[in-house]
């Protein structure tokens, strides 16, 4: 038989100590309540989700991106005024997703990073929204023009947070 | 013992952290108490601190900013002043940088003074939700100041909202914009009721009002007071749109209260009916509550 080059996608897992991935997300989520006093239109912005989406890229571990995303979301729902668990269940859906994803295609580049990142917010509002409309037989709307427009700007966010979070990765 | 394949783990694990999340979910559905949920006072024990510590950043920034570096501009286009004149524009604009501040708290100590029968409390706004959806936000002022659950929050211009959640020394409150909240409202011309309610946008909606009612744009709204929470006859807002709709008109309200600049706010430590014209307020009024009718304090 004759020897054909095998193809091999390397898909690199990185690593961050604990406490930055602990100091990155309480900073968002303390960012994301007080950011909208002076920026109301800033309220647009999902830090939370950012970073949930980040670590779940970057760590390629569905258990711990799940993990991540429902500690996250739990945090953020303590935050605000809704019942806890609707962010949660949203984020840890996400974390998951989104860990599972970067296990299996390059989640460094720009490009897929802000196609991601818009995709998943997307996904993420869809599953706030299911469950409002499930478990609370709330009457919300999947889709609205603001849902776009902030999967918009969050994806562009992303392209110029994310490079300044990959600083945070241990050498491997 | 079960042994769970290692690819499954995951999916395992995610099956069982959202059974947990939704049977969390619920519990609250079931018993919905009054009482603050544990994991929401340690959330916000651990977050206000260092939130009132960023107000109190910006605001020296600010203050620093518009007394001096904003000023730097202006001094070089004005070389040929003399020194005596550039100290005066610059202690002249450090007082115009603390006007804006100033008129604000002479707006509501002008208001706290026109109804001194009504116990109230000033309050600073440090925070907002961090829940994107929902339009709340954290006030310096709690349980320690005399302030309860579902008590009224407003400025000079208007309703704000009220008290949702109350700690040691912070507040929780949701605007009337949320799309949880709602006001016994009235039109000020016609006296039409109809419940206000938050959209989860900047506008409101008035509902339940006939289509044979008439109902115009520009139209003033007050609270009725029939909702237990905000006294009669304060601003909710102003009417904005209004069309026919089955079965009922669908009114659009631009609240009163500017609630995209808010930073300080007065919490209503009573029920007690506001007047309009303080000479004609009854002196024998009993505030439920001391009232401690101070501005909000610095951080």
């Amino acid at each position: 038989m004759p020897d054909y080059p095998q193809t091999e996608t390397h898909i690199e897992v990185h690593k961050f100590r604990v406490w930055a991935v602990v100091a990155v997300a309480a900073a968002a989520l303390l960012l994301q309540s007080f950011i909208p006093v002076y920026f109301p239109r800033l309220r647009i912005l999902e830090l939370p989700l950012l970073i949930t989406l980040y670590f779940g890229f970057s760590q390629r571990n569905p258990s711990s991106g799940l993990l991540l995303g429902m500690v996250i979301g739990l945090v953020q729902d303590s935050l605000g005024s809704s019942i806890i668990g609707l962010y949660g269940i949203a984020k840890t859906v996400t974390g998951f997703l989104a860990s599972s994803f970067g296990s299996r295609i390059d989640v460094d580049n720009p490009l897929s990073r802000f196609g991601l990142t818009a995709g998943f917010f997307i996904i993420h509002q869809g599953t706030y929204v299911l469950t409002r409309r499930l478990l609370l037989g709330e009457s919300e709307v999947f889709f609205t023009s603001h849902l776009a427009i902030a999967a918009g700007v969050n994806a562009a966010l992303a392209a110029l947070l994310f490079p300044l979070l990959d600083k945070l990765r241990l050498p491997s | 013992m079960l042994a769970v394949p290692g690819r499954h783990r995951s999916l395992a694990l995610l099956g069982a952290v959202l059974l947990a999340q939704v049977l969390l979910l619920a519990v609250q559905i079931r018993r919905d108490t009054q009482r603050v949920r544990l994991i929401r006072v340690w959330a916000v024990g651990a977050v206000t601190p260092f939130e009132r510590a960023g107000t109190w950043s910006i605001t020296k920034v600010r203050d620093t900013w518009n007394g001096y570096f904003a000023l730097v501009h202006t001094h070089r286009d004005d070389q040929a002043m003399k020194a005596e004149m550039d100290r005066l524009k610059i202690q002249n604009a450090e007082l115009q940088s603390q006007s804006a501040e100033a008129q604000r708290y002479a707006a509501m100590l002008g208001f706290i003074n026109e109804h001194t029968e009504v116990p109230m409390v000033a309050a600073r706004v440090f925070a907002a939700s961090a829940d994107s959806t929902s339009h709340t936000f954290y006030i310096n002022r709690g349980e320690h100041e005399g302030i309860r659950r579902d008590m009224a929050v407003i400025t000079a211009d208007g309703v704000v909202g009220k008290v949702l959640y109350v700690y040691g020394h912070v507040s929780n409150v949701l605007e009337i914009t949320d799309r949880d909240s709602g006001v016994g409202a009235l039109l000020a011309d016609s006296r039409i009721q109809g419940p206000v309610g938050g959209t989860g946008e900047p506008l409101m909606v008035m509902k339940y009002v006939s289509n044979d009612d008439d109902v115009k744009v520009g139209q003033q709204i007050l609270t009725s007071g029939q909702d237990q929470i905000f006294p009669k006859d304060l601003p909710v807002g102003t009417i904005t749109e209004v069309k026919p709709g089955t079965p009922f008109k669908l009114i659009r309200v631009k609240p009163a209260a500017h609630l995209d600049q808010l930073e300080e706010v007065m919490v209503l430590l009573t029920r007690q009916e506001l007047t309009t014209k303080p000479s004609a307020a009854p002196a024998s009024t009993t505030p439920d509550v001391p009232a401690p009718t101070t501005p909000p304090a610095k951080h």
